[in-house]
């Protein structure tokens, strides 16, 4: 079913990149399917933080901002198989702001990769869950990332080396938006340009804050639209916190031959948890009890609501 | 308690900082981690907050100190070194450029992070690059007086290897330091355990426990790895005849070949053993399950200055 609308995105009020984009909604998922998905990520979201408060380490506020994106791509668009992690014609996904990776591991343990009860040994010593992400450590893991930066190249490396022997192959690449304040990304962009790497699909959490502040205020990116469009790009915009938008623009970016493609998704750092939300705070910080009940009775009110 | 190494730092560089009129503080988005944020709210006309760009941040710090400032660049010293390895070496060191890295979470203490927000490479990678000098922050009052002396007095490439833990306190307010030198902190005829960072208080304990049994034991703080006081390697691995080298660091490049290329050079022979990680990573953790687990402990230096004693003469 594809239904057309004009639905305009608005980027955030703080954001210095302030566009309005008219795109074509198409309602591709099953009403049911994007209920189900929705379902997840409500409960993706109570998960990870509930594992953060019993752990008192990790990042809340990248974890809850990417969760619609990841679920996006590992329950709807990617292609692997969970009982074959290495299956050599998957598609690659990385997620390049590695800190992020208590959402990744509780989504890879929902596909099984794992099983789930090893997420409250998350950080500790002995685990196979390293705080950032490790292939000699968890399935499911395509590259050590945690340096910001570095993962996107990585990615970029595994998209062109594939393009040899699996055209058809896929890799996705997440990236911060603090984390584009790195020349690496855009020496890659660059070089994703210029090898034309069509099967090759960033998605950018465009949540507008770093770890020191709001990323307007610690280093300004300007016009970002026209940034990666001047370096090659065909740049597609989504709502990051709409599974179906999510889903919808990747569609978009696979159509798209000849260049590689950027989905700017419009997030909210800490989305779900009202006071984590756009608060540099909960970049990092670990979870006390008070704050730990406050976010467990939103997230769990939020599911009553639905 | 005794304030971790990063706040011991923090507040010095704000307290010898602000009032020292061409330092410069630069910070790649960890500014409340470094604690180069209690300097930002004081001087901030004189603090850059590059965003997350170390690469940039070095090579800027190294632009900035050709017109006359004595610039301090902060972020975690996994990338500091690393990221930051090109433009340390053929800028920094090459033109002798006044910069002070101050590499924050060395060792293990990026602990929960994992390895690769772990450090124990950077003494390797900086030792080897000419001109620079090269610290390690042993306690909270070391702290202090080595960045008063980067920020008041030092001109030049200095490398100053910090922590993210609190560090038992061994010195008091009268104690100084300086490049090249070394701080004898107990003395015994048996062996001699030479030491930096985390692993001097540990050293310490050792010393402790084994003279309970009987074996006397020299303990040094190597707080300047480099220029390395030579003299006082050689002077007690000859006259104890049993060495221990302890370091929150890779065996390989740090303090153990420090140490061993000093006795080698000079024919100071003597056994010798080493408290280090083996040629390896580590993996993501609490910091003291860490360190007990990778063996950073007065435990493992008793273990081996009775080893390097058993070995003597063989
Ligand atoms: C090379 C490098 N420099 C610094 C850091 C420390 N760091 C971790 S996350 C972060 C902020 C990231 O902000 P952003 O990319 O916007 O991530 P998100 O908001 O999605 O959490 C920083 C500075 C790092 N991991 N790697
Ligand atoms: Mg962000």
């Amino acid at each position: 079913m594809i239904k057309y609308n004009h639905e305009i995105i608005f980027c955030a009020a703080e954001t210095s990149y302030c566009g309005a984009y008219f795109k074509e909604v198409k309602m591709s998922l099953d009403p049911k399917r994007k209920a189900y998905l929705e379902s997840l990520c409500r409960q993706f979201r109570i998960d990870v933080i509930e594992t953060l408060h019993s752990i008192q380490t990790g990042h809340p506020g990248g974890s809850l901002s990417v969760c619609e994106i990841l679920t996006a791509i590992f329950f709807e668009k990617a292609r692997f198989d969970a009982k074959n992690p290495k299956w050599p014609g998957r598609d690659r996904i990385v997620l390049s702001k590695g800190h992020a990776a208590p959402m990744l591991y509780r989504i890879l343990a929902e596909l099984e990769f794992f099983p789930k009860e090893d997420l409250k040994t998350l950080r500790q010593a002995g685990s196979h869950l390293q705080g950032h992400p490790s292939p000699n450590h968890t399935p499911g893991i395509e590259i050590p990332t945690g340096p910001l930066g570095f993962g996107y190249s990585a990615a970029l490396g595994m998209a062109l080396a594939q393009r040899l022997d699996y055209p058809d192959a896929y890799t996705y690449a997440i990236l911060g938006d603090g984390e584009t304040n790195e020349g690496i990304v855009w020496e890659a962009a660059m070089s994703a340009s210029k090898f034309k790497a069509d099967n090759f699909i960033t998605i950018l959490d465009n949540n507008h804050v770093q770890l020191d502040g709001p990323s307007n205020v610690i280093m300004p990116m300007g016009d970002i639209h026209a940034k990666w469009s001047a370096f090659g790009y065909n740049v597609i915009h989504c709502n990051g916190h709409d599974v179906e938008d999510v889903c919808d623009a990747i569609d978009e970016a696979k159509a798209k031959k000849g260049m590689p493609s950027i989905i700017i998704a419009e997030t909210v750092k800490g989305k779900g948890v009202s006071f984590m939300e756009g608060n540099n705070k909960w970049h990092g910080s670990a979870i006390d009890d008070e704050s730990y009940k406050k976010a467990m009775a939103e997230l769990k009110g939020g599911a009553l609501d639905a | 308690m005794p304030k971790s190494i990063r706040d011991a730092y923090g507040e010095a560089l704000r307290k010898y900082g602000v009032p020292t009129e061409n330092v410069i503080v630069l910070d790649a988005d960890l500014s409340g981690s470094t604690k180069s944020v209690l300097f930002a709210r004081e001087a901030p006309d004189r603090f850059f907050n590059v965003g997350i760009s170390e690469n940039n941040m070095v090579a800027m710090a190294a632009g900035m100190s050709t017109c006359g400032k004595n610039v301090f660049v902060n972020t975690f010293t996994s990338f500091l070194t690393t990221i930051g390895a090109c433009a340390s070496k053929a800028l920094i060191s090459y033109g002798k450029l006044n910069v002070k890295l101050a590499g924050a979470y060395a060792g293990l203490s990026g602990a929960y992070d994992g390895p690769s927000h772990h450090s124990l490479e950077d003494i390797a990678i900086m030792r080897a690059m000419p001109n620079f000098t090269v610290f390690v922050a042993s306690d909270e009052i070391m702290t202090d007086r080595i960045t008063k002396y980067l920020a008041q007095e030092h001109v030049g490439p200095a490398y100053f290897r910090l922590s993210r833990e609190a560090f038992p306190q061994i010195y008091s307010e009268s104690d100084t330091f300086v490049p090249g030198g070394s701080k004898v902190l107990c003395e015994g005829k048996d062996a001699v355990v030479f030491s930096m960072g985390f692993m001097v208080s540990k050293a310490l304990e050792a010393a402790k426990k084994l003279k309970a049994e009987g074996i006397e034991v020299t303990v040094v703080d190597l707080y300047s790895i480099k220029p390395l006081d030579r003299d006082t390697i050689v002077k007690y691995a000859k006259s104890t005849g049993a060495v221990v080298a302890a370091e929150e660091h890779n065996v390989i490049g740090g303090l153990t070949s420090a140490v061993s290329e000093v006795m080698l050079t000079e024919g100071a022979y003597a056994p010798l053993e080493s408290v280090s990680m083996p040629d390896r990573h580590a993996e993501t953790g609490k910091y003291s399950d860490l360190t007990k687990k990778f063996g950073f402990t007065a435990e493992a230096v008793e273990a081996a200055v009775k080893k390097a004693i058993s070995r003597k003469g063989k």
